[in-house]
């Protein structure tokens, strides 16, 4: 028997008003997978990771997490990071980190002092480290790069280990060199908390670098007149067997040669979705 | 010859640019004071600064004959008691008011429109209906400061908290939190430097209430003295008081700062960026 699908659409639809944002998507989602999306600005990818966080309701279909409807909600299993705005400007970068462990130990003060609120921050601590924010520990997010604000943001999200995390752009906005190194960290944690990660990325050769699958959405019907009349759909759903490879840590040399390859296969793959 | 948009004076040209007029103030009321007094010795329009400081000289450090009090120094007690009391109780519920509209639809349904509607009543046409309710003691003066303060607060905060961006709102949520969490630890110490903004951008509008409803029923106070010198025409001491209070305003409004500045560090660079 197979096991339920982690994410499941089915024939889902998203409207706001005549706007027809999201029609007919049929997909499921398997636990592990990273799934990376692109498409135009403005056929409906956010709009998507909103009804996965339960901010906006389907207007019609199904959207299941483990074949039951999605919480009305965001709540702790699906953690996000947005473009920006992501982190607490008037919280230091541990004390940012350690919020949501405030939340779920400290549920009328959300705040924890003493014992309680070391052995958070020594968590917090080590996760700050993996995300390489160590020697940023005490500053406020005004006073870190726009690079060390996502990681600050996806440690935040990390921490009460969501299975889900949710990503708008998240390198959008980051210089490429940074966005490389960035790419290593969100593989990492991708392996190690065991996510399934949803990614919307403006940038194919990321998408196809990153992603286990990578899904385009576009509208496969148009209307001249009536330019909203038609939603958007998952055009393309390109699984990339290659990234696979990458899970036995012993072959990263062999692997990274690999990945060097396979973004070079992305260029040309690129090339043949644009034509 | 630059565009005059882009001719920026250098920092001392600037201090003393800033001095000047202060300067020029002061010299043309010497004049005008030096000729009237010439004029005639007992000339009560323009006191020479030796009668002013005469005059502050007997109230703030010879106690009243009448009463025994040194009167410079209660009015200023009895007035910053008043206006802080009043700013106290106005940041108070302006603040809880503003939060909790602007962050929960359930309560800004009923009562946005009843603050839209009370923040346009003219505070002042109101003080009649303080006295009758209140009595004439020291409650309809706070009062009064309080109804003229507290909507505008509230309405501030209730702006500021609408304007936090939905991501903060939705991430928090992501990460466990309730309601009365997100307003426990993200609303309220975001809005914190918010308030201390809105209050001193208020205290104006305080020092105004205070001096109207002391003028019209008090036994002390700083606008209570100078509507009661007004009848002898006590021009040294309605300057020097006008003067003082000028100076209590100014002091407030940069002890504030200094307070935002030191709490919420974070809140400042923010801003400035
Ligand atoms: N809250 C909303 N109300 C009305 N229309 C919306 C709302 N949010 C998004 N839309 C519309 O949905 C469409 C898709 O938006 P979005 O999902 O943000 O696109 P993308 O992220 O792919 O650029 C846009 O046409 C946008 O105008
Ligand atoms: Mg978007």
């Amino acid at each position: 028997m197979k096991p339920t699908p982690l994410i499941q659409a089915k024939n889902l639809w998203k409207r706001y008003g005549d706007n027809v944002v999201l029609e007919r998507m049929n997909v499921q989602v398997n636990a592990g997978e990273f799934i990376t999306m692109v498409g135009t600005s403005g056929c409906g990818k956010s709009t998507f990771l909103k009804m996965l966080l339960g901010m906006e309701p389907p207007s019609s279909g199904e959207l299941l997490l483990e074949g039951k409807p999605i919480p009305a909600e965001p709540d702790q299993s699906r953690g996000i990071v947005f473009q920006q705005y992501s982190v607490f400007p008037h919280l230091t970068v541990l004390q940012n980190v350690i919020l949501a462990r405030e939340f779920e130990r400290s549920r009328f003060l959300g705040k924890l002092f003493g014992a309680a609120r070391r052995r958070v921050e020594d968590e917090a601590k080590r996760l700050i480290e993996t995300v390489g924010l160590t020697p940023a520990v005490h500053r406020y997010p005004h006073e870190l790069s726009g690079g060390m604000k996502q990681r600050l943001a996806i440690a935040q999200a990390l921490i009460r280990q969501p299975r889900i995390l949710l990503l708008d752009e998240p390198f959008g906005a980051l210089d490429p060199g940074i966005r490389a190194d960035m790419h290593q960290l969100v593989l990492k944690l991708w392996e190690e908390h065991q996510l399934t990660v949803f990614m919307v990325t403006h940038d194919l050769s990321e998408g196809f670098y990153l992603g286990t699958r990578l899904w385009v959405f576009d509208k496969l019907r148009r209307d001249q007149q009536a330019p909203t009349a038609y939603g958007a759909n998952i055009t393309y759903d390109l699984p990339i067997t290659r990234q696979k490879i990458i899970a036995p840590q012993e072959t990263s040399a062999i692997v990274e040669h690999y990945l060097r390859d396979s973004q070079d296969k992305a260029t040309t793959e690129q090339e043949l979705l644009l034509s | 010859m630059k565009r005059l948009i882009n001719l920026t004076p250098s920092k001392p040209a600037r201090v003393l640019l800033g001095i000047l007029p202060f300067a020029l103030i002061l010299l043309v009321y010497l004049f005008a004071s030096d000729a009237r007094q010439a004029e005639n010795a007992s000339d009560k329009l323009l006191p020479a600064f030796s009668q002013m400081g005469d005059a502050i000289q007997s109230l703030a450090f010879e106690p009243s004959k009448r009463t025994g009090d040194y009167l410079f120094w209660q009015d200023t007690m009895s007035s910053l008691q008043r206006l802080a009391l009043g700013m106290g109780i106005a940041a108070l519920i302006g603040f809880s008011l503003g939060i909790l509209t602007g962050a929960i639809p359930t309560i800004h349904a009923p009562l946005a429109p009843l603050l839209t509607v009370i923040s346009l009543i003219p505070p002042m046409a109101i003080l009649p209906v303080l006295f009758i309710v209140f009595g004439l003691g020291e409650i309809s003066k706070v009062a009064l400061i309080v109804i003229g303060v507290a909507p505008f607060i509230a309405r501030d905060i209730q702006r500021s908290t609408q304007e936090i961006p939905l991501e903060q709102l939705v991430k928090a949520q992501t990460l466990g939190s309730s309601s009365w969490q997100i307003l426990l630890r993200v609303l309220i110490p975001q809005m914190l430097p918010r308030l201390i903004s809105s209050v001193r951008l208020s205290l104006c509008t305080a020092w105004l209430f205070l001096i109207a409803a002391e003028a019209i029923a008090s036994t002390d106070g700083l606008g209570y003295r100078i509507f009661l010198v007004r009848r002898y025409m006590s021009m040294d001491v309605i300057l020097p008081y006008v003067a003082w209070i000028t100076f209590l305003a100014f002091l407030l409004d940069w002890l504030l700062d200094r307070l935002s500045k030191r709490c919420f560090p974070w809140h400042h660079q923010e801003a400035s960026k």
